[in-house]
């Protein structure tokens, strides 16, 4: 498998700020890579860089095997980008924002008009062709913002926060959009977010960065069982009372490390799967299981673990 | 060279769909065609008295006992021309979020702000060129002749200098929309250059003379005149002045000289007309001093923008 993104050493600083601090980065062709991050921690800046639309302080960043800060046009050509809170031009209409798009990336008008009426289909906007995007609506805008990158026929596309600011079901919509985007047109895809329950279902791979760092990467189930193997289980359990005398108890269970509570729930870290010795435990205190779950490691906790180290 | 045509054609398609480029055209047709034609009435009458070789021009250059000369119209509202063309051009892109996406595209960022320069010139000369054709036409009509062969050349120079003159306030807009990140502060920046220039410039140019040189009653000639050419040369700094000069000695071909020079013909002491080369001559600094500040502004806002980072928020 070829390399798509590759950076070595990428940093980036502004004044005496780490916006980025020796990031090495690789991106397989073909694959979803999500790439997360609380806010401010350098996910745009390293995009910008990919493009060739900042300079990195120092460092090298390849895609396709062309310098981005050398040859910007070449990687431009091939690259889509999507930015955080696109925007277009408000008095024109969504056939002509995306015919300037596709002027500029000099697809004849002949081929351009065909491609146009194919990605707003594609993307369900085609009734809506002729009317000016002022009157869109931010989910709708994200989809144009997706036709507009599709027109140019691209090999790797960024994706920065497509679904911030959309409700569930739109967001839902441009998942699944952009999972079938790669699987059938076999296109590279990084989608830059905060929001990691949601990304988490189509992405192959992601990498965390924290303050200009990539803290951790590799496939979902990895980074889950990284954590597994140090130990962590967390259960919610729900009682129907929440004597004093039954917090203690459970608390003397062996293996449990942590205990939250807030009214009649509870929030166990534990070493291992502790549900058989918690019901009992409840039931010999006098009070009734109502509710008790494992939950599954999602990246939020993966996330939040990374941050607080 | 493909990027920069698409984006010129593109910012042309803006500027003609948009409304308050349509309202300022109209404003400006408007006042320009009232301004000539009650300078053509004056002139209609005078001409039965005295024939003129260049009767069409004074047209241009006569002011009536209500408006200001077309001439010294166009000095005061070309800025605006030029202002309102050139203001967001910049910083709206960075605000509406259009900026990143239309980088994104393989396209030089110098082709991209190029386009949008030479956009706004055509348009400016688009608009000028109008408003000359239909003050044309209308002096057609009110004196019963037309431009001679003369007459038209020095008309076409005097369009040329208009242009270069909306191109400065052009120019400047563009430079205060990369500067500036909200346009409401570049729109109030401009316009404060352009206020101080067209009308504080006037009165700071007569403190400083009269400082360095001051004069009363009694002042010799060589006094009077070292005034008037401390005044002059500070009024240079402002480019309302140099378009004015350098229009004037076009459309008059009395005009021999700028400063003290250009009162004897106030005084209406006959001089005989130049040619064209000649009056050329005179304004020649003038035109060059404001092509220079032309390609200051754009140079500073070019060198600017291609260093400025590309985040839309």
């Amino acid at each position: 498998m070829s390399l798509v993104v590759e950076t070595k050493n990428l940093s980036k600083h502004y004044n005496d700020v780490k916006a980025v601090d020796n990031l090495n980065l690789q991106i397989n062709e073909g694959e979803i890579y999500g790439f997360l991050g609380p806010n401010g921690a350098g996910k745009t800046t390293t995009i910008l860089m990919l493009l060739g639309l900042t300079e990195p302080t120092s460092g090298e960043v390849r895609v396709f095997g062309y310098n981005s800060t050398r040859e910007p046009l070449k990687v431009k050509r091939i690259t889509g980008y999507l930015p955080e809170n696109v925007g277009f031009y408000e008095d024109l209409t969504a056939r002509e924002n995306l015919r300037y798009i596709a002027r500029l990336n000099r697809i004849p008008d002949k081929e351009s008009k065909r491609k146009i009426e194919e990605v707003l289909s594609k993307v369900g906007l085609l009734e809506v062709a002729d009317r000016e995007v002022s009157k869109f609506s931010r989910g709708m805008k994200q989809r144009l913002g997706i036709a507009d990158v599709l027109i140019k026929d691209p090999k790797f596309v960024i994706l920065d926060e497509p679904t911030a600011g959309i409700d569930p079901e739109g967001a839902h919509q441009i998942l699944e959009f952009i999972a079938k985007m790669s699987r059938e047109q076999g296109i590279t895809i990084l989608i830059s977010s905060h929001l990691l329950h949601q990304v988490q279902r189509i992405c192959d791979r992601v990498g965390i960065i924290s303050k200009g760092k990539l803290v951790a990467q590799g496939t979902v189930d990895k980074l889950g069982t990284e954590i597994v193997s140090k130990g962590q289980t967390m259960l919610e359990v729900q009682v129907s009372e929440l004597t004093p005398k039954l917090l203690e108890a459970i608390k003397q269970i062996e293996g449990v490390n942590e205990v939250t509570s807030s009214g009649n729930l509870l929030r166990l870290r534990c070493t291992r799967d502790l549900r058989a010795e918690i019901s009992r435990t409840i039931w010999e205190n006098g009070g009734f299981l109502l509710g008790l779950r494992s939950q599954d490691y999602t990246l939020e906790e993966i996330y939040l673990r990374y941050f607080r180290e | 060279m493909g990027g920069l045509s698409v984006v010129f054609w593109k910012e042309m398609a803006d500027y003609f769909g948009s409304r308050r480029f349509i309202i300022l055209f109209l404003l400006i047709c408007g006042i320009g065609a009232a301004a000539v034609y009650i300078a053509g009435q004056t002139i209609a009458s005078e001409l039965a008295r005295v024939p003129s070789e260049y009767a069409f021009l004074t047209l241009f250059t006569s002011h009536g006992r209500t408006l200001p000369s077309f001439v010294s119209f166009l000095g005061f509202f070309g800025p605006l021309i030029g202002i309102i063309l050139g203001f967001d051009a910049v910083n709206s892109e960075y605000s509406r979020g259009t900026i990143s996406r239309v980088l994104a595209q393989p396209l030089f960022r110098d082709s991209w702000i190029n386009g949008k320069f030479l956009a706004g010139l055509a348009t400016a000369a688009i608009m000028l060129v109008s408003i000359i054709l239909i003050i044309t036409g209308l002096g057609f009509r009110m004196l019963g002749f037309g431009p001679g062969g003369e007459e038209l050349s020095r008309l076409a120079v005097f369009f040329v200098i208009s242009v270069i003159y909306v191109g400065f306030w052009l120019s400047l807009g563009i430079l205060f929309s990369v500067l500036l990140r909200r346009t409401t502060n570049s729109a109030l920046a401009c316009i404060a250059v352009w206020i101080f220039f067209a009308f504080f410039m006037f009165m700071i140019a007569g403190v400083i003379a009269d400082q360095v040189a001051p004069i009363g009653p009694k002042s010799s000639t060589e006094v009077l005149a070292r005034h008037e050419h401390i005044k002059d040369m500070i009024m240079r700094v402002s480019p309302t002045t140099l378009f004015g000069e350098a229009a004037s000695a076009i459309l008059i071909p009395s005009f021999r000289g700028l400063g003290l020079i250009a009162s004897l013909l106030e005084a209406e002491i006959p001089t005989n007309p130049l040619s064209l080369g000649q009056s050329l001559l005179i304004v020649w600094p003038q035109l060059v001093t404001l092509i220079g500040l032309i390609a200051i502004c754009f140079a500073i806002s070019y060198v600017i923008f291609m260093r400025q980072e590309i985040r839309s928020t």
